[in-house]
């Protein structure tokens, strides 16, 4: 994460610069730790997003002249935020509308009036909380969500954030550019959502987490290379959150779910990126500190109460993670947690990953009956057919097996998905041939 | 801030005149009107004739064409307004949820550009 959050500021700020630059090295650390919260504390005082983002802008390319020639401040953080504040004056006062007995620039004089070494004394209230939720406010599509978490909290830039969505950047820059004037224009409020909201919102919340977590997740199949880790950015705001409000069951839940996936990541693809599935995983590989993180996050989780689905979810991952071999899965509790999982989530992919744990306790031809039903629904979801091949093979049904293979494989996206199922194809194939002595 | 609430449904899909559905929701408007006004958000709400009153005029070339019919052709058809004032886009929602035809047509809100 921290080499990722460095190597980003590298090329951003300024593409000449030496190793040995402590101005550059302070800068990139400062933007890695603080860009969410200073930003967040200038979207509180300004009201403005877009005035928030380019102040910011400007104070970083002043910092880096002003650091070099004069040293690095005290308070770097504090530094940049008192110049984002002169910088946003000056745009203020640059504005063709610009009105001197506005609210926005009296508050910002009176802030001016702190020298920078004074202000620098101060500690920068943390906004982040109000300002996750305007990112994550439901009056945003979901993509934008995303794009504006990822920018303003996590502190992406849009060039990235383009790659991550495989968008064009002019594209993704003038999303967030509207995004910001939506904000601004519509009065999407800066501020907690009430106790009648909060539930609501914060599922927004944690589901633009997981989607970009789960973003990630499908990319590092592909190029990664070219691709930001969205999964260590998810963990970051997971985490951030989990910081921000300590006492929230499924915030506790989403964290636990996404590390514990998360420390799969060396056991789940092989040398040339192919995916390789929990049962042909290497257990040594996986990453033990994290998963006794997620466990303990968890089961906290699960003491707090009340109970919901990212909880449930995790404690899923949980018992995966916690079988020493894919042999001695404790399928009798997977089974259980996803009858549990349905009440809050009655989709037919919760009804698909329960025949799957169904496969393992009650046999594959339970599977198959319990799954028959789901067909109209998932007939062009590949994961279904997918499920339903693994279910035929080892009913040892091989022609449905085959057949459903064939469609999977017609339905995916995804080039090592594709070579995952071929395989599992041919080792059907080739068992059929043996069994029945063709 | 002040908020258009525009409200949207299927011509037919409002009870009939008459029947004991179109009592009960006369009824439920009143009740929506004095929330409204006790929460001190009431600036103005109507209802509009139906689509078929509408006119529609453009000048084009110096020259105006009236047109018999509303802007555009659509399912949902615009059938009344409220204009509220709340603090924000969050309270704006909170009431314009309340109005019955959000069951089963659709509101969209729009926030009045401010030139002040």
């Amino acid at each position: 994460m921290a080499r990722l959050r460095c190597a980003r500021l590298w090329t951003w700020v300024d593409p000449l610069a030496g190793a040995a630059d402590t101005a550059h090295a302070t800068l990139n650390r400062v933007v890695r730790d603080s860009h969410g919260r200073l930003l967040a504390a200038l979207i509180a005082s300004l009201r403005d997003f877009q005035l928030a983002e380019d102040s910011m802008q400007d104070a970083l390319a002043s910092a880096l002249v002003h650091w070099r020639r004069s040293g690095v401040p005290a308070n770097p953080a504090g530094w940049l935020l008192q110049t984002a504040r002169r910088k946003a004056i000056d745009r203020l006062r640059r504005s063709q509308n610009f009105n001197s007995k506005s609210a926005q620039y009296t508050l910002l004089l009176k802030l001016d009036q702190l020298d920078v070494a004074e202000a620098a004394q101060q500690e920068i209230p943390d906004e982040r909380l109000r300002l996750i939720f305007t990112c994550c406010h439901p009056a945003l599509d979901p993509k934008t969500r995303i794009a504006l978490t990822l920018r303003t909290l996590g502190g992406l830039t849009t060039a990235e954030i383009a790659r991550a969505f495989l968008d064009s950047e002019p594209a993704m820059a003038q999303r967030l550019v509207r995004a910001r004037h939506k904000i601004a224009k519509s009065g999407v409020p800066f501020r907690v959502p009430e106790d009648a909201e909060w539930a609501e919102r914060l599922n927004s919340v944690l589901s633009v987490i997981y989607l970009i977590f789960n973003e990630g997740y499908a990319a590092t199949q592909g190029e990664r290379q070219i691709r930001v880790d969205l999964c260590e950015e998810a963990i970051f705001l997971a985490r951030l959150i989990a910081k921000l409000r300590p006492d929230q069951p499924e915030v506790e839940g989403l964290l636990a779910l996404v590390v514990m996936i998360h420390a799969r990541r060396h056991a789940r693809a092989q040398a040339d990126g192919a995916l390789i599935p929990l049962e042909d995983q290497d257990r040594a590989a996986w990453d033990q500190p994290l998963i006794a993180q997620g466990i303990g996050l968890v089961e906290q989780a699960l003491r707090r109460g009340p109970l919901g689905p990212y909880q449930i979810q995790a404690a899923i991952q949980a018992v995966h993670s916690e079988a020493q071999t894919f042999e001695a899965t404790r399928w009798d509790e997977i089974l259980g947690l996803y009858g549990l999982l349905l009440r809050f989530d009655g989709s037919a992919i919760v009804k698909l990953n329960r025949c799957v744990a169904l496969s393992y306790v009650a046999g594959p031809d339970a599977a198959l009956a319990a799954s028959q039903d789901l067909h109209p629904e998932l007939a062009d979801y590949q994961p279904f057919h997918a499920a339903r091949a693994a279910f035929y093979h080892r009913a040892k049904l091989y022609a449905e097996a085959l057949q459903s293979y064939d469609r999977a494989i017609e339905l995916c996206e995804n080039r090592s998905a594709a070579g995952f199922l071929e395989k599992k194809r041919c080792g059907t194939k080739k068992e059929a041939e043996h069994l029945l002595g063709l | 801030m002040k908020y258009l609430a525009l409200i949207y449904s299927a011509p037919g899909s409002n009870p009939a005149y008459g029947t004991p559905e179109f009592a009960a929701s006369m009824e439920e408007w009143n009740k929506l009107n004095q929330t409204y006004i006790d929460a001190g958000v009431m600036v103005a709400g109507d209802a509009l004739q139906d689509v078929a009153t509408a006119t529609s005029i453009r000048i084009r070339d110096g020259k105006t064409e009236t047109m018999d019919g509303p802007f555009a052709e659509t399912k949902e058809q615009l059938g009344g307004y409220y204009l509220l004032d709340c603090a924000d886009l969050d309270e704006a929602l909170k009431y314009a949820a309340m109005i019955p035809v959000a069951r089963y047509g659709t509101v969209e809100v729009r926030p009045i550009m401010d030139l002040g």
